[in-house]
Order: structure tokens, then sequence, then C-alpha cells
């Protein structure tokens, strides 16, 4: 289980976070959802360890992540996938070179590495693009392999950053089929995006991150049935000014 | 309020604090041999190898500049051999070393930080992380190392050819024969001559590749961020060479 112990995260004087609260419960996709800018990205990368919190912690499977040596973070970081926004894969190798990195480094031996990335590549529908670049891609091409070098790995969670953003329906839809299927294999998911659709098909619970901190915590009807003002205008995307109304309490 | 001017050079997250924070944990990488061992090669042929032409293009012309300089110099006060000995020295101590280093620096430099900063800003290093790399490791230690390792056999090449062009001029355009050119260069050539230029350049080596390494993980955003770090990457690694030029001249020397 990850647990968001009081984050609080500042860039110089602008506060992004302040002590977010927040339990991925095993075996369920949870959605933060949010305003661009809001933190949602930071959070994930406070999880693995890619930034250090100003105050509070991340605990994962029992363990504070800031507090780890170097060898227990890396090790954490075998058990945790992360799928970038723009897919973040290494431009001057292949699909098949990208997917084999991290197993790479885990010492697997050649038969299983090739095993796993073709394994991978099907579950994203992409098989035969092994010894293809990424800028010979699409952008929906290139997030699913994201999620492909993401699932070789078979980590315990995997982290998704905005991964409908700039993709056409059908390709977002293809992309929360796999979300939805990644976590019937048993792997939790902590995704954040601003794209309600998403959040409704993908996600078992649903949280919004309003100025710093989780305004309100539930299953898809309870979000659906919020009659919290900020919550209500942001799953409806309507435009005007709900802040002024009082904050909600996370759950 | 603004940092002051020393205190980002000097201070305790200052520029000086940066660099030898890096350094040090450049130096502990050393030990995840598993991670930068299979790519040490890669990177000495694309920093070392790949750079021979243009290190070699310097050394021919810095070769015969030398030598027409040091005749227009010696005529009628020194004897000509003496054209030998101050190409050779030179070449040897100096120009060899400094200008092959500063070509490097520029091409080096500049590849690195380019490389590595669209690796920051696009992620890639967050994603070598989150695959469980250490970048120190990945990125840092293969690229100073390799540097480290071919600066110094660039150099030798560039002080062979930058010799071998001097005495073709001397004994093509001065009244100089090849006895007398060769006479003038073993007059004063000590072995230290060259190991002294070797070592140097070594460390250049080390100081261009580490500040393009520590400029590319530090770019901002956007190509413009990119740009910046690339030229500063440049910048940065030709005053390094310069400062350790004049620290190995006081203690070797």
């Amino acid at each position: 289980m990850i647990v968001l112990d009081h984050l609080s995260k500042a860039f110089g004087p602008k506060p992004v976070l302040q002590g977010l609260c927040l339990e991925v419960p095993d075996g369920q996709n949870t959605v933060i959802i949010g305003h661009s800018g809001s933190g949602k990205s930071v959070t994930l990368k406070l999880i693995v360890g890619l930034l250090e919190p100003d105050a509070g912690g991340v605990i994962v499977d029992g363990e504070v992540v800031h507090e780890m040596t170097r060898e227990r973070l890396m090790a954490l970081r075998g058990r945790i996938g992360y799928v970038f926004q723009f897919a973040a894969l290494f431009d001057s190798m292949t699909v098949e070179e990208n997917i084999r990195m991290g197993l790479v480094k885990r010492g697997y031996d050649q038969a299983t590495i090739r095993e796993r990335v073709e394994e991978s590549l099907a579950v994203v529908e992409l098989s035969g693009t092994e010894r293809r670049y990424p800028g010979e891609l699409s952008g929906g091409m290139r997030k699913r392999v994201g999620i492909a070098r993401a699932i070789a790995l078979k980590p315990h969670y995997i982290l998704y950053d905005e991964p409908t953003t700039g993709l056409d329906p059908v390709t977002s839809a293809v992309m929360d089929q796999l979300m939805i299927r990644t976590r019937d294999l048993g792997v939790t998911g902590l995704v954040v995006t601003h794209d309600m659709r998403s959040a409704f098909t993908v996600g078992d619970r649903i949280a919004m991150l309003y100025q710093g901190a989780i305004r309100q915590v539930g299953s898809v009807g309870e979000i659906q049935a919020t009659e919290d003002p900020v919550v209500r205008q942001f799953i409806e995307g309507r435009p005007g000014d709900a802040a002024a109304a009082p904050a909600g309490r996370a759950e | 309020m603004q940092p002051s001017v020393a205190s980002r050079v000097a201070g305790r997250d200052g520029f000086v604090a940066h660099v030898g924070r890096r350094s040090l944990e450049t130096v502990r990488a050393l030990a995840d041999y598993r991670t930068w061992g299979p790519l040490l090669v890669g990177q000495m042929r694309r920093l070392g190898v790949d750079s021979v032409p243009i290190t070699l293009f310097i050394a021919v012309f810095t070769g015969i500049v030398l030598s027409l300089l040091s005749s227009y110099i010696f005529t009628g006060t020194v004897p000509l051999y003496f054209v030998g000995a101050l190409v050779g020295k030179t070449i040897m101590m100096e120009l060899g070393p400094v200008l092959t280093g500063m070509a490097l620096a520029g091409r080096v430099g500049a590849s690195i930080a380019a490389e590595l900063g669209t690796m920051k800003v696009t992620e890639q290093v967050d994603a070598l992380e989150t695959l469980a790399y250490d970048r120190n490791s990945y990125l840092i230690v293969p690229r100073v190392l390799a540097a480290a390792l071919m600066f110094p056999v660039v150099t030798a090449f560039a002080m062979g050819v930058g010799v071998f062009s001097g005495w073709v001029t001397a004994i093509n355009l001065l009244d100089l024969s090849t006895p007398e050119f060769l006479k003038g260069l073993k007059l004063f050539y000590r072995f230290k001559d060259i190991w002294f230029g070797l070592v140097k350049s070594a460390s250049f080596g080390a100081a261009v590749a580490l500040m393009g390494c520590l400029q590319g993980l530090g770019a901002r955003a956007g190509a413009e961020g990119v740009g910046l770090s690339t030229t500063r990457a440049v910048v940065l690694g030709c005053e390094a060479i310069l400062v350790l030029d004049a620290f190995w001249a006081l203690v070797l020397l």
C-alpha cells in the first residue's frame, strides 16, 4: 500500500502540495484528478523519490521513501512502474532496447528478457515494433510502449502520469482498457489525469487534488454525486469561480 | 534578494560546492562498474576516436605556424635549428594539450551537454532513475572516464602530427635541413615533456566531460534551456582547462 502522509512540497516561494494525505489501496486503480499545475505529477515523483518532500512523507509497503538508503530506493523503484506523460522513451534506442533497459538492470537472462519484451508488447498490442525508434511512432504508440516498459518489470504498482492527455478518443479508450487490464493482473495503479471520462472508466477510487490537498476522495459513484462545488465544477468542466467555497475533508 | 556573485560561486549551494558534490557522487558511482562498464568503449569511440580528425586538422596548422613563427623570431639572432626545439617543446608541453583540450571542449563538452540536457527536459533522466539506474553511474561516469582516457591518446596524435607538420614546413619553406631540425628537437627534449602534456590532457578530458554532464543535467525546461546549458558547458570547460593548465605548471614544473 502507498500512503501519502501530510505531504508538502514547494518550489521556491510557490507551495504546490500543502499537507496532502491519501491512501492508495492494493489491487485497485486510484485516480487523482485536479487542475493543471495542481501538483499531480509532483505527487508521483515524490512517490518514487525523484523529489524529496519539504514535510510529511510517502510510505510504500511500510517504508518511508525519503529516508531510504540509495540501495533501498533502487529496490523500491524495481517494484514501481512509471508511465510518463510524454512517454519519456530513450530516443536513441529502439522499442525493444527501451523495454530491455529495466530488465537488464534486474539481471534477467537473455531468454527471459526476450520473452518479457514480446509479452509486454503483445499486451499493449504493439508486437512487431521492436526494431522501430520512438521517433517513428505516434504519440499513442509511444505511450503504449511506455506502459509496456513499465509492465515488463511485473511491478506491484504502476504510476500513470496523464496517460490519455493529447490522444484521440479511440486511442484514449485503448489506454483506458490497458489500465483496467493491468489492474486485473493484480497491479495497483495510481493515475493522475484531468480527463474525467478516463478517470470514471479506469478508477476504483477518485481523489480530487485542490490547492495542495485532497479536496474529496471516494468511489466513482460518490464523486459523480458530489455536492462539493469545486469538485462538481471540475468534473462538469464548467468555467467560473468555485474557489470561494469552503474546502472539504478527505476521508 | 538576489544572492551575490560570491555566494553563487563559493557559497554552500554555490557552483564550486555543486561541482564538488557531483564529483564525489561520480567517484562513489565508480563502484557500480556493472552499469558503466558496458558503456565505456562506446563513449571512448564517440568522445575520443571521432574527435581525431578535428584535432589533427588543428595540429597540422599549429605546427606550420609555429615553424614559420619561430623562424621569423630566430633569424639573425639565434641559430635556425632552434626552430626544432621551439616547435617540439611548445607542441608537446603546451599547445598540443591546450589546443586539443579547447577544441574538444567545444566538440565533446557541447555534445554531452546537449545530449544530457535534452534527456533531462524530456524526462528521460527521470525515466532512467525509475528503472533503478543511478544517473551518475549510467550517464556521468562513462563519459568522464572515457574523456580522461581518450584525451591523452588524441593529444599524443596531435603532438606527433604537429611536430611532423612543423618539420615538413621547416625543410620545405625554411632554410633548414632534416638533421638540423632534429638536432634542435633533441636539444632540450626531456621525456617529462611528453608525460607532462599527457597528464594535463587527461585532467582536461575529465574536466570538460564533467562540465558537460553537470550543465546538461542542470538544464532547465525547453530548447532555450538546453542551448544555454550547452554554451555554459563549453565556456566552463575552456575555463577549467586554463585553470588546470596553470595548476599543473605550478605543481609539476
